[in-house]
């Protein structure tokens, strides 16, 4: 019984290399071949979550902004045909070294309107630069609460009307929740990942551009759900699909 | 009878003991720690003293480890006895987050810093000062305090902000400090008299999610980073990493800073500091901010 055990391992381990040894040598090969993209939906199965609105009572400008389209919680954001707003997708495992440290110019921005977060979740990569903008006509503190052991350090700056855009970057992957202490209600995050990222919009779709191809995990983060992965296969110059779906608790 | 609740009581005191390892931040081990005993993050310069980790061992055991704890998690023996609100808890040095820093928000602090926090205590909190103690043992603890976190072997104090000379006080300057304070919506935290009643005050939390209160500017107590004028001046332009209090250099100038310190000093009851603030803000009848009223 024992014996079977350990050939059984032993059988599945050697698979393991060689899988592990060809698609180095696929990724290794492709590298040089035209990138591809990964595509698809993220819904959520069953009803929403109702989000409950915000009393933003204690600024009487964030009340006005708001008085004509009351702001509510956005833990689960759910668009057109159920699709899942505000989730992000990356690529946890297959991307080489060189396509997973290869830095985008662009500069994600993420903007203090009307006493809330525009957008509620920002994604970037890890050492991105992006930047942190107010639109308002009342103060904001920016306070990002990474956990310092794991690399990326905690910061707390103002913004009071007016002020001048603020940009950074973080140092390692890491879901990092940001709020504003002067207004409670106020929580969004910093999706800091590595390699190339996208993120759902209203309908739940969404696209990764500039995929090596290649065999990848691709992961969906929700703040409320969670995780979930999928493995799919990028050819040269093609598109794949990866489409997730959630269960509404 | 008795067995079975020994074995109970047991059972319960593992569990708990998983439970709370397991709520905390992922420790870090003596082991760890003990390498970076003889890495040169262990030691510490301030002034023309030089600190070594290692003589501090003792005096850490004596006078800290009851509160900060045998690992500088903050999880000390006592740290118990001190439930927020009423106290905060020991800090834990693992994170490398500190309050009273003469460098930019994100940054670690100096090594002048940290001798400053224990030579100094902290006001309203259960951390004493500690000037009792020789200097060469509070620069060696300095060097001890560093060798808890991983970030002192990657990462270099910031450049300390630069704090221009202080100017004469003049009631322009304490008028000025008001439109500073109006401008910068202070009075969201620390009410408009800056008796730590304002509308955001309540909800106030630090980063490890425990309640915070905002500091209050009359009721005679110390900040607890110091109360000269340019320690004030040094709290809002740096900010107190680890709670809500944010830093304002990106928005406050220099000159403006300084107007600012002197309208605070104004709003403190009678101290060693503030005779002349108070008489110009008493002279020139100075209201509080009006937040309600239009914008200028």
């Amino acid at each position: 019984m024992k014996r079977q055990y350990s050939r059984a391992l032993a059988a599945v381990s050697a698979t393991l290399v060689l899988v592990g040894f060809v698609s180095v040598v696929i990724s290794h090969k492709a590298s040089a071949a035209a990138e591809g993209k990964i595509t698809g939906t993220v819904k959520l199965d069953g009803t929403a979550p109702h989000m409950r609105g915000i009393d933003m009572s204690k600024d009487p400008w964030c009340v006005k902004q708001n008085s004509s389209d009351p702001a509510h919680l956005q833990l689960v954001e759910v668009g057109k045909n159920g699709g899942l707003e505000n989730v992000v997708l990356y690529i946890s495992q297959g991307l080489s070294g060189e396509a997973a440290s290869a830095k985008p110019t662009a500069v994600p921005v993420f903007n203090q309107k009307n006493c809330m977060y525009t957008p509620h979740v920002l994604a970037m990569d890890a050492g991105q630069d992006f930047k942190v903008e107010t639109s308002d006509q009342t103060a904001h503190n920016i306070h990002p609460n990474p956990n310092p052991l794991a690399g990326n350090i905690p910061w707390n700056q103002s913004q009071p009307p007016g002020a001048p855009p603020i940009v950074k970057s973080w140092k390692v992957a890491e879901m990092i929740p940001v709020k504003c202490n002067i207004h409670p209600w106020m929580s969004g995050w910093f999706v800091v990942v590595k390699g190339p990222y996208a993120t759902t919009n209203e309908d739940g779709s969404y696209t990764i551009e500039n995929v090596p191809p290649g065999s990848y995990t691709v992961s969906a983060w929700q703040e409320t759900y969670g995780t979930q992965t999928q493995k799919v296969t990028v050819a040269a110059g093609a598109a794949a699909t990866a489409d997730f779906t959630f269960k509404a608790k | 009878m008795y067995t079975n609740l020994l074995s109970r009581s047991l059972f319960l005191s593992v569990v708990a003991a998983f439970w709370l390892s397991a709520a905390s931040y992922a420790q870090l081990t003596t082991y760890q720690q003990e390498q970076w005993l003889t890495s040169p993050a262990a030691s510490s310069h301030v002034g023309n003293l030089t600190g070594d980790a290692k003589a501090a061992a003792l005096p850490y055991r004596r006078y800290c480890v009851g509160c900060h704890g045998p690992l500088g998690d903050g999880n000390g023996e006592n740290a118990v006895w001190m439930p927020p609100p009423m106290y905060q808890q020991p800090r834990n040095f693992q994170l490398g987050v500190f309050k009273c820093r003469s460098t930019p928000t994100g940054t670690l602090p100096t090594d002048q810093d940290l001798f400053d926090a224990i030579t100094r205590g902290f006001d309203r909190t259960n951390m004493p000062q500690w000037n009792a103690l020789s200097k060469q043992e509070r620069v060696d603890l300095v060097a001890w305090i560093k060798h808890f976190s991983p970030r002192w072997q990657t990462e270099k104090p910031g450049t300390p902000i630069q704090i221009p000379p202080e100017p004469e006080i003049t009631p322009e300057r304490v008028k000025a400090g008001l439109d500073v304070f109006a401008k910068m919506q202070c009075y969201k935290c620390h009410g408009v008299q800056g008796m730590a009643n304002g509308p955001s005050a309540s909800t106030l939390t630090d980063d490890l999610g425990q309640p915070i209160a905002a500091f209050n500017f009359t009721d005679g107590s110390r900040p607890k980073c110091g109360d000269t004028d340019q320690d004030i001046y040094r709290i809002f332009m740096t900010g107190l990493d680890g709670t809500p209090m944010p830093s304002f250099a990106d928005n406050i100038k220099p000159e403006e800073a300084w107007n600012l310190v002197f309208y605070l000093r104004s709003l403190q009851p009678h101290n060693s500091f503030n005779a002349k603030e108070r008489e110009i803000a008493h002279q020139l009848g100075l209201k509080p901010v009006n937040p309600n009223a239009p914008a200028q």
